[in-house]
């Protein structure tokens, strides 16, 4: 975090100074661990057995914090009898189908309470017309269509709250985790015993009623196989020790761009729509029935989404959008399963996807597996290329590492590429949505140069001229250009109002002015709303992500600078930090809080944030028979953005590789899973492709993990950083980090040139030989670890080898984010050119006896 | 500047931020050269000579010595001053206009200020009100101002026809007007109604990837362009 998020870690070391212990877990010795208390070095990619161990001295030692679990998370829900854990089926769920690699989730569900709420749920599915569908849906990255909420569950279930049931989620927590012991850690992390216990008692002492401990990753968890369930495990130990919707409590992603967060909720991704809406899938959804069917009327705030639905068509479509035609539900383009981008890659080099606009992102550096990406670009018909800088993936046709091989050859590749120059940040003005959900707005300094653009006006312009081309056309596929609000007011360049924009995201109400909140968007089309978890960021017509007011002028939280999503919550889930009853869990850790003596007697929820509650719902409100949405939210639900406000310590449904997390070993490792006999996680989605080949497990011709990482004077790809001098200068090249023991092992001199190897590429790059990076002891052997910053390229002050193209591609199944942990082998000197890196390459493939008939499996298992 | 001053009163009144409080504390404080001149006489044996005082004036001015003797004990204000840069003045003083801005780099959302002389950016600074950032930014929030003004930004449109070996130059409203037609084409040519019995409506031939350093409202009309033309393949950082 040191590292990643210098001006974020502040705030740790503010912590410090009162008192914090400041455990830093990570692969290398870093400028984090320098100032930490303590640094655990771990093997990259066994994250889920550390933190399952973790999980494991919690349960066994009776450390949870019980009050909570047991009010809060859904401890006490009783599972389906058909249930089976990787206990019984060593290391599948029940619901496997080895086929396809899906697992499908009905075993996994809770069982209902009674035959009422079955009959209420068969009923609901009769009143949309059909038969019960939504239990598959994760199989298209549905998990990620809840991001800001869980997937729907059909109904709270029974639950035992002695917690005794053996068929309780607290029993089958306790038995699944039960083999992840501090000698396991050793065996599969390479963290000694002693500082296993060290961590763990750190860690227990500080939570509770009066101490809470938060968790923070630079978004290093994604990047695997099994990212998903890394993050669930650390969210089950947070659970477990009331660490969430508490202050100085939760997770936190520390993510990586300036508004990345902002480019989730307003999504400029595949599976979907601004606010988390998914994108209709075309065997579930061919009406706004179907699409809206899985939440409505389900318990929570989910339970109102054809409101948000309804709204973001008629902010999209206007007039046109009426009850009548569905509000143009048909005019939205259905999705059928996975068009991530290494899929879409995939579709170029294969020539079924032809046109590519790439703006502001540089993926022959920054995404895995450079080659695919530039296979992929050099098969395109055209290429739109926006950025400040001349980067990589605009000049891939004359310089990449393929025309040096021969690989490619300029004058045979037919992709025409257009580079438009872009405006900087403080050359347009514009929101960006940081990574706590906060939107601060940045006001225009001054004129972009020349050509320059921002993508607003970039983006106005070409849809202006699109459907002035279009103009007349009678044909149906132009109809949703033809219809589209397209109609913003401009300044006097011509460029559109970025307030006029954000104010359509807000939403607005039948006279046109701005809502206030997304409790007053409404289903039967009189309300229009652009992301309705953005609704109030332009309330009263002010923007509200303008508000500057100084820290010094107003109270810790700090409510009045900037806004954040939803309703301007700082904390996401505060109801957890009160009591069932209440009251503050202690006075130390009071937040948010019941007074009951409020409006006259009426009683409503204070403290210093925004309540993440409904104001006035008492805590002892029990909801009546068949409440929906927000009524049907209990007054001990505090995650009101679940369909049983409880947390998940199992995932009943909506995780796409099981209800629990379970190690699995990377794609690529050197270590046989000691856990379970599956070796890799069985539902990782492949990239199936010859210039994607995976190395053999337990290979000894790649017998080191390598790891990819930042640097802080350097940023992604590169493209920002590697062109200005000040940061050339304080990072001037490229290079890797391995242990001294590694490099008397391959006799790699400090400094020196060395070659790193896979199976896809072979880069070079300096080496630093350093005790940062430590020999990890495995049971009776060792395992070295390579450390690659990733930033480099070949253009820009700086240059070189790009890591990313050793990294290979295979992905979380749950959100399709590939696993950076690969198998390597490192040598002195540099690396062949032209041609002879080919057949270098090739070489080490025949030697390590990589399957190119199945080159994505790796071998170790289906 | 009032703005700009404004700034600076703030710093020295932050919490934490100590640097700027030892610079206004030591603002011209300079050693005490009597107490010094009088330990050296104590230390001397014979009467001074007029040659002597002068070298000890010289000496007294050494920088080394007023930090050694002066409050600026860190040497990072007025002991390290000359003559000359007591004279210079920070550009952040002479902006025609301070702007409120937030760091283009990762997702903690530090906020800068910008500072505009003649049309152009002077110079990008962290702004100490933030409850974000306390006005600190790192390495590369500080290089901002290179981000912007780099001589080797591209501001001219490049075009790079089929088979090429060199950019061509290309005017901005053809290179658009280009692009739309393209659009148009693709989106036709890899139209699809239907994929196994299903209604997909949409156009497999177009994709996008970017968003993660853009702004909400450019996310925004993106997604809505691209969702009217049929295109699914849409795509950021947020994946990778």
């Amino acid at each position: 975090m040191a590292e990643a998020h210098p001006v974020g870690f502040q705030w740790v070391m503010e912590a410090k100074r009162r008192g914090a212990t400041i455990i830093h877990v990570d692969p290398r010795f870093t400028r984090t661990s320098a100032v930490s208390d303590v640094h655990v070095p771990i093997r990259a990619g066994s994250d889920i057995a550390w933190l399952g161990a973790l999980v494991n001295y919690v349960l066994s030692n009776d450390l949870d914090f019980r009050e909570y679990v047991v009010a809060y998370t859904n401890a006490a829900n009783i599972i389906e009898g058909r249930f089976q854990d990787t206990e019984d089926l060593d290391g599948l769920f029940s619901g496997f189908d080895p086929e396809t690699g899906h697992y499908d989730p009905t075993s996994w569900a809770y069982q209902p309470d009674s035959a009422q709420q079955v009959e209420d749920d068969a009923e609901r599915d009769r009143a949309y017309g059909d038969t019960p569908g939504s239990q598959e849906s994760h199989q298209s990255a549905r998990s990620e269509s809840h991001g800001s909420g869980g997937a729907p569950v059909r109904w709270k279930g029974r639950r035992d709250e002695t917690l005794q049931d053996p068929s309780c989620v607290f029993q089958i927590l306790k038995r699944h985790f039960a083999r992840y012991t501090p000698e396991m850690v050793q065996e599969v992390c390479g963290i000694g015993p002693e500082q296993f216990q060290r961590v763990a008692e750190a860690l227990t002492r500080n939570s509770g009623r009066d101490r809470t401990t938060a968790f923070c990753y630079a978004v290093g968890w994604t990047h695997h196989s099994t990212g998903a369930q890394m993050i669930r495990t650390a969210s089950i130990l947070q659970l477990l020790l009331g660490n969430i919707g508490r202050p100085g409590g939760g997770i936190m992603a520390l993510r990586g761009h300036a508004s990345i967060q902002g480019s989730t909720d307003i999504p400029t991704l595949f599976n979907i729509l601004p606010g988390y809406l998914p994108m209709p899938t075309a065997s579930q959804h061919q009406s706004l029935d179907e699409w809206v069917r899985d939440d409505e009327g389900k318990a929570g705030f989910w339970g109102n989404v054809r409101s948000y639905a309804v709204s973001l068509l008629k902010s999209y479509w206007g007039d046109a959008a009426t009850p009548e035609n569905d509000f143009c539900f048909d005019y939205l383009p259905r999705i059928t399963g996975d068009h991530s981008t290494y899929t879409t890659v995939k579709s170029m080099i294969e020539g079924s996807c032809k046109g590519y606009f790439v703006v502001g992102e540089n993926p022959t550096v920054g995404s895995s597996n450079g080659k695919m990406q530039r296979l992929g670009l050099a098969n395109l018909d055209w290429l739109v290329v926006r950025d400040l800088q001349m980067i990589e993936t605009a000049t891939f046709w004359k310089d990449s590492p393929e025309i040096e091989t021969g690989e490619l050859v300029t004058e045979e590749i037919g992709t025409e590429v257009f580079f438009l120059p872009a405006a900087t940040h403080v050359e347009k003005s514009g929101s960006f949505t940081q990574t706590q959900r906060m939107l601060q707005w940045r006001d225009k300094a001054v004129d972009p140069p020349g050509d320059a653009r921002s993508e607003l006006q970039f983006y106005y312009d070409l849809g202006q001229r699109i459907r002035r081309k279009l103009a007349g056309s009678t044909d149906e596929m132009d109809r949703p250009l033809l219809d589209l609000a397209w109609d913003y007011p401009t300044d006097d360049e011509g460029d559109p109002e970025g307030e006029a924009v954000l104010k359509e995201i807000n939403g607005t109400g039948p006279d046109g002015a701005a809502l206030a909140s997304y409790t007053e968007l409404k289903d039967d089309g009189s309300t229009a709303c652009g992301c309705w978890i953005y609704c109030g960021v332009y309330a009263d017509e002010v923007n509200l992500a303008r508000r500057r007011k100084p820290h010094w002028d107003q109270d810790w939280v700090a409510s009045e600078w900037g806004w954040v999503w939803p309703a301007n919550r700082r904390q996401l889930y505060n109801r957890a930090s009160a009591a069932p009853d209440g009251s503050p869990w202690s006075e130390r850790k009071a937040y948010i809080q019941w007074d009951a003596d409020a409006d006259d007697g009426k009683g409503k929820w204070v403290g210093p944030d925004v309540p993440d509650f409904i104001a006035d719902r008492a805590p002892d409100y029990v909801p009546p028979e068949g409440a929906k949405g927000p009524d049907a939210i209990g007054g001990q639900d505090p995650f009101i953005m679940q369909t049983d406000g409880k947390g998940w310590l199992f995932a009943p449904l909506g995780v796409a590789d099981g209800p629990m997390p379970a190690h699995y070993e990377p794609p690529e490792s050197p270590v046989r899973n000691p856990l379970y006999g599956q070796q890799n996680n069985p539902s990782r989605r492949k990239v199936d492709h010859p210039a994607n080949p995976i190395n053999p497990s337990f290979s000894e011709i790649f017998p080191y993990v390598f790891t990819t990482y930042r640097l802080t004077e350097h940023h992604t790809a590169g493209g920002m950083s590697r062109t200005l001098p000040y940061l050339t200068e304080l990072q001037p090249e490229p290079f890797c980090e391995v242990s001294p023991r590694l490099a008397a092992e391959r006799g790699l001199t400090h400094g020196d040139w060395v070659t790193i190897v896979t199976a896809r590429a072979a880069i070079e790059a300096k080496v630093l030989v350093t005790d940062r990076m430590r020999s990890l002891r495995l049971g009776d052997r060792f395992v070295e670890q390579v450390g690659l910053p990733y930033h480099w390229g070949g253009n820009g002050l700086t240059t070189g080898d790009s890591p990313n193209d050793l990294v290979n591609l295979t992905l979380d199944p749950n959100v399709y984010i590939q696993d950076k942990v690969g198998t390597c082998d490192i040598r002195p000197g540099r690396r062949p050119r032209g041609p002879e890196l080919t057949a270098y390459v090739e070489a080490y493939r025949r030697r390590a006896g990589v399957d190119m008939a199945h080159p994505e499996d790796g071998g170790a298992d289906g | 500047m009032a703005e700009a001053d404004r700034n600076r009163t703030c710093l020295t009144r932050m919490p934490g931020h100590n640097g700027f409080e030892d610079r206004a504390r030591h603002q011209t404080r300079y050693a005490s050269a009597t107490h010094l001149r009088r330990l050296i006489g104590s230390l001397c044996f014979r009467r001074p000579c007029r040659g002597y005082i002068a070298e000890v004036n010289a000496f007294l001015g050494w920088p080394a010595i007023r930090q050694a003797t002066g409050r600026d004990r860190l040497g990072r204000g007025a002991a390290a001053m000359s003559k000359r840069s007591e004279t210079l003045e920070p550009r952040t003083v002479k902006a025609d206009k301070v702007v409120d801005s937030v760091c283009p780099y990762c997702a903690v959302g530090c906020a800068q200020k910008v500072f505009v002389k003649d049309g152009k950016v002077a110079q990008i600074e962290g702004n100490p009100a933030s409850p974000i950032s306390r006005g600190r930014l790192c390495p590369k929030g500080s290089a901002s101002k290179q981000l912007v003004t780099s001589p080797s930004r591209v501001t001219k449109v490049r075009y790079r026809r089929p088979y090429a070996t060199e950019w061509e130059d290309l005017d901005l409203d053809t290179a658009v007007d280009m692009i739309a037609d393209r659009v148009i084409k693709t989106r036709k040519q890899f139209w699809e109604w239907e994929a196994d019995g299903n209604r997909t409506r949409r156009t497999m031939g177009i994709a996008s990837l970017g968003g993660a350093t853009l702004d909400n409202e450019e996310n925004y009309l993106m997604k809505k362009l691209y969702t009217a033309m049929g295109a699914i393949q849409i795509e950021n950082q947020a994946r990778i």
